[in-house]
């Protein structure tokens, strides 16, 4: 068994609406998957199916092979996008029972706070109330109390919301240390270059149905257009950028006199850019030669709209 | 592993170590006290002050009729005119003066009297001075009719009418309200806890849902667990509550009652505190062997039994109010709004108590009795009213109770039921308020 989950066309309808539409996926082990999709698709639908907040009307899903069951709550951590603690309650005690919920026993869940504790370095807060902790770090409190438990599968729902960009890298650094240690990590987000840099896979969803998934950069290889950026110092760039397009089709070129640099895209026919790349090297000074990656917005747009072409 | 003991341990605690709560716990018995002490206080002191009245007669009348009481003592002034009496009466700071002239026969002396004061005079003194008038004008009459004083002293028997059941069960006069009295003190027990502790439920609900804990806890354990480990965690907590408010207030009242040396038996003079029968007991009972009846009556109350069903009817009527209340937090996202779905809430047991006093009390085996001691809303509270009658003949019948109780189990899960499930979808909904066509619409999810 290579897939930590697997849903299999996992319908949710709230009365009219339907919330999701014969969703499948596949989320391999010990990877980071990106659930991307803008607000509204059926993200947090999703996820909370798979936490077993909520039930599907049809369509089933599978957890480490078997089918998702209560006893595998406590295999998943889930941060949720609306997340909170109680106000009144002291830290320490708050972490304590939120980690026997998922089934720890106290001894070993104080154990391990020791060690997170000591890791974020916040071991002074334990007696503190969480209505004296400032936002950010109510949300290390609560990254502790969904890894604590050392789940197989986390989930992070909107996870750099509402922290500083310093302790976005933490807790960015924490998941790929998570990783590492062979937790499998779903993200969902609607930003989605936030966690295109830590995405192994991904998949989008839109209007309740996913419209693409597979590995990150096998989905950008597909959607490239083989498009070459190239920049270069050259004397006289109008006269190399002629010779160029009687040969190759450029799609914009632009030259600075003052600097003599030419920077141009091509198009080229297939993903082989040896031929350009030979005959420019006698006649200019490459600085930078970059095939152009589309980004996930990118390929999130083109499919919408390829999509709503063919509908 | 069970998460229900965990979750029930912490909406404990989280209640108990509540500033406020433990505030109104140990405020509450020593306000009750003060109230109890300063109606006592303030009774003593209506007693203390005593009326004197003078009185002129001049008649040949009403000679030893005039005797000083507790409250009133009479000063008789004689062979003095009216102005001069008049005088002294108001030098003296007495509370009016009572004139009564001379003339040849009592008719026209009780005719011709006069009650003088500075002020429009109480209604109870007036009473008093009108009933010596009165049984002298009786007592003339009747001796001009030939009956004598002492026929007229046996003549003055109280009467009242024995009452007693077909199979030959003797009552006591009033001894239905009374026995109905402590079924109701226990359903007003259950009505004050629902309120207060339903109340405490919705809120530590709606907490949940404003501070967002909601979906981490809902991700562990089922929305449902997570509901009954609440209300069960409250109402310990409730019952924490009233056994340190009971016991305190007792210790309180016996400590406060020795150094301020009251005695108890004044405080049923005055409004009554305890129980709503106490008046109707301490005026009806006139010897000390009817005392001893009503001692027998109260005595006769199946205890045990009524304490039983008062804690079936406590529990399961409390769970149904507290499930409706945690619904009602589950579906709106502040206090504020709950107002409109809390008056249907609170609507059956105001009417149960208000049945309850009004029917019950005056026939407890009438229709309306029955009835609402088998709906299941008011059941708790209206059929505890029923219960200190006893079980069977002369009491409520055993079907009544047994489909009052099975009706209140059959209410009582499909309302859990329901909570439950506007619960489940309520506590993940932010937002607007709900319509009631919204929450019925949840019910299909």
């Amino acid at each position: 068994m290579n897939n930590i989950l697997v849903a299999d066309e996992v319908t949710k309808r709230y009365g009219p609406h339907i919330a999701l539409n014969k969703v499948s996926l596949e989320i391999p082990k010990n990877s980071i998957y990106g659930l991307l999709g803008p607000n509204g698709a059926g993200k947090t639908t999703l996820i909370r199916i798979i936490n077993q907040i909520i039930h599907p009307d049809q369509g089933r899903v599978f957890f480490d092979g078997e089918p998702l069951k209560p006893h595998h709550i406590s295999m998943i951590g889930y941060l949720p996008e609306e997340r909170g603690l109680y106000k009144g309650m002291k830290v320490g005690e708050q972490v304590l029972y939120l980690a026997q919920l998922k089934g720890l026993s106290k001894a070993e869940a104080k154990k391990r706070l020791k060690y997170w504790f000591d890791r974020f370095e916040i071991g002074d807060w334990w007696n503190k109330k969480v209505q004296e902790l400032s936002k950010g770090m109510a949300q290390k409190i609560q990254f502790i109390v969904t890894v604590l438990h050392e789940p197989k599968l986390l989930i992070f729902d909107e996870p750099f919301s509402g922290f500083d960009p310093i302790n976005a890298n933490i807790i960015k650094d924490e998941i790929l240390k998570l990783k590492d240690e062979g937790a499998s990590i779903i993200f969902s987000t609607h930003r989605m270059e936030s966690v295109e840099e830590l995405c192994e896979y991904i998949a989008l969803i839109h209007q309740s149905e996913k419209i693409l998934d597979g590995k990150l950069s096998e989905i950008k290889k597909a959607y490239k257009k083989n498009i070459f950026e190239v920049g270069m110092q050259v004397e006289n760039g109008n006269i190399l950028s002629k010779e160029l397009a009687s040969r190759f089709e450029i799609t914009s070129s632009e030259f600075d006199p003052i600097e003599n640099q030419l920077d141009l895209k091509v198009q080229l026919p297939s993903s082989d850019s040896s031929e350009l790349l030979a005959y420019l090297s006698g006649r200019a000074n490459i600085n930078q030669f970059i095939e152009t990656i589309p980004s996930a917005n990118e390929v999130f747009i083109r499919t919408v709209q390829s999509k709503d072409a063919h509908e | 592993m069970n998460k229900l003991p965990l979750i029930i341990k912490r909406e404990y605690l989280a209640k108990v170590r509540n500033k406020s709560f433990i505030v109104m716990t140990f405020l509450s018995p020593i306000l009750m006290v003060g109230m109890v002490l300063l109606i006592a206080f303030l009774t003593k002191l209506n007693d203390n002050e005593k009326r004197i009245i003078s009185v002129l007669n001049e008649s040949d009348y009403f000679s030893g009729d005039f005797l000083s009481t507790k409250s009133t003592g009479y000063v008789h002034f004689r062979n003095i005119g009216l102005q001069t009496a008049k005088d002294s009466t108001t030098n003296l700071g007495y509370y009016g003066l009572l004139h009564i002239p001379n003339e040849p026969d009592l008719e026209k002396v009780a005719e011709r009297a006069f009650f003088y004061s500075k002020e429009a005079p109480s209604t109870s003194v007036l009473d008093n001075l009108e009933s010596v008038f009165q049984e002298r004008l009786r007592q003339r009459k009747l001796l001009d009719m030939g009956v004598s004083a002492q026929d007229f002293a046996v003549m003055k028997d109280l009467f009242e009418i024995n009452i007693s059941t077909f199979t030959g069960q003797q009552n006591l006069k009033g001894i239905n309200e009374l026995k109905a009295g402590i079924g109701g003190a226990f359903g007003y027990l259950i009505m004050m806890f629902i309120i207060i502790y339903g109340g405490f439920v919705m809120r530590s609900v709606i907490e949940e849902k404003t501070s967002r804990i909601i979906e981490v806890i809902i991700s562990s354990v089922k929305p449902f667990q997570l509901m009954m480990g609440k209300i069960i965690g409250t109402s310990l907590a409730g019952i924490t509550q009233f056994a340190i408010w009971v016991i305190s207030a007792g210790l309180l009242l016996v400590v406060a009652l020795a150094i301020f040396d009251i005695d108890p038996s004044t405080l049923n003079n005055g409004p009554d505190l305890t129980s709503g029968m106490g008046v109707q007991m301490s005026t009806s009972i006139a010897s000390p062997n009817q005392a001893m009846e009503y001692a027998q009556e109260l005595y006769k109350i199946p205890w045990a039994m009524l304490i039983t069903f008062f804690l079936v009817y406590f529990i399961l009527g409390y769970l149904i109010y507290s499930s409706i209340y945690a619904a009602i937090g589950a579906a709106v996202d502040n206090e504020t709004d709950t107002q409109q779905f809390i008056f249907p809430v609170i609507l059956p047991l105001m009417l149960a108590i208000y049945v309850g006093f009004f029917s019950v009390f005056s026939n407890p085996h009438g229709p309306i009795a029955v009835g609402f001691s088998l709906f299941p809303l008011t059941s708790p509270i209206v059929m505890l009213m029923r219960l200190p009658e006893g079980i069977g003949e002369g009491g409520v019948p055993i079907w009544q109770l047994v489909t009052s109780v099975a009706l209140l189990i059959v209410t009582f899960i499909g309302i859990v039921w329901l909570a439950a499930k506007i619960y489940r979808i309520g506590i993940l909904m932010y937002g607007k308020k709900p319509s009631y066509k919204e929450l019925f619409k949840w019910l299909r999810y």
